[in-house]
């Protein structure tokens, strides 16, 4: 089964790189922006069609390296089995 | 003295710092390969600077999961000394032997300069106990991700704890000194028993002839100092 996990920066933490996307949106005209993160995906293949333990063995991979939760939160995301 | 150096893949100052340990204590340190598992009785690792494993994933992060690291939490549950310099602090901070993180530099900018440093009088660091906390250190940084942070809560404990070690200063009044964006310019930090030193800087990049500082080589003999007490 296919897991696709999502890793962002905890708010708070200070991002130089978003900050600069938005100065630059910001001069290319898009006075609308509001708020911009940058983030990492990462999809992983995990040998299961059970959707719960998908998600228990990414969690377990984001805990154990994916993510520094010092500073980065983590999103799991399945595929609803077709 | 036995002092061990850990190799891994795209350390690059690795030498610079086996050169370094030799000059001052006259014994060439051992070179350890980051695949080996146990590490024999040690009184000090170093962890040096580098780009381990690329940077991939966030810097230290897959080289805090090598084997050796399992020697060296049980080195350092041992009240084992160990000094990361750069990607060496960044690494001790992926393995959670210190606190905080060390985000991308304010100014998105890889940064090579020369920086001075005081060290905090609070400090509780055993590693540079013989350093006089009047004088500032001449050291330079070559980072991409150095700006140090932490949330409020552990960045309180560590100032309240003396884990603060270095700060960047500066001579002038028109310049903070603090190169990168840290959190209260801190440039390194130590573990609560004081035994395990992370800093940006690079001490084996002021040893003095040759380099426009000799500070380097002030530090890092106070720490070989330290470690024979």
């Amino acid at each position: 089964m296919q897991v696709t996990i999502i890793i962002q920066k905890k708010t708070g933490v200070l991002d130089p790189e978003a900050q600069a996307i938005q100065q630059a949106l910001y001069s290319l005209g898009f006075d609308d922006l509001q708020d911009v993160t940058v983030g990492k995906q990462i999809t992983v293949e995990i040998n299961t069609n059970d959707q719960e333990r998908a998600k228990y063995r990414a969690s377990k991979m984001c805990e154990t390296l994916l993510a520094n939760t010092v500073i980065e939160s983590y999103k799991i995301e399945t595929k609803e089995p077709s | 003295m036995r002092i061990a150096v850990i190799v891994f893949p795209g350390s690059n100052c690795d030498r610079d710092m086996l050169v370094a340990v030799e000059k001052i204590t006259g014994r060439r340190p051992a070179l350890i390969w980051h695949k080996q598992s146990n590490l024999d009785p040690i009184d000090l690792a170093i962890l040096p600077g580098g780009f381990s494993f690329g940077d991939y994933l966030r810097c230290g992060a897959l080289a805090a999961r090598s084997p050796i690291m399992s020697a060296l939490h049980d080195h350092a549950a041992r009240g084992g000394s160990i000094l990361g310099v750069c990607n060496g602090f960044q690494i001790l901070i992926e393995s959670s032997l210190l606190p905080g993180f060390l985000l991308r530099n304010k100014e998105l900018k890889f940064i090579c300069k020369q920086t001075t440093l005081a060290l905090n009088a609070e400090s509780n660091c055993k590693l540079l106990a013989s350093l006089d906390s009047k004088k500032t250190l001449k050291i330079p940084v070559a980072h991409n991700e150095g700006s140090f942070f932490a949330d409020t809560e552990t960045l309180s404990k560590i100032e309240n704890n003396g884990q603060v070690v270095l700060r960047y200063t500066s001579d002038t009044s028109a310049y903070s000194g603090n190169p990168n964006g840290s959190l209260n310019d801190i440039a390194g930090v130590c573990s609560s028993n004081g035994k395990i030193l992370g800093m940006m800087p690079h001490p084996e990049r002021a040893m003095g002839a040759g380099h426009e500082s000799s500070d380097g080589e002030k530090l890092l003999r106070s720490v070989f100092e330290a470690i024979i007490k």
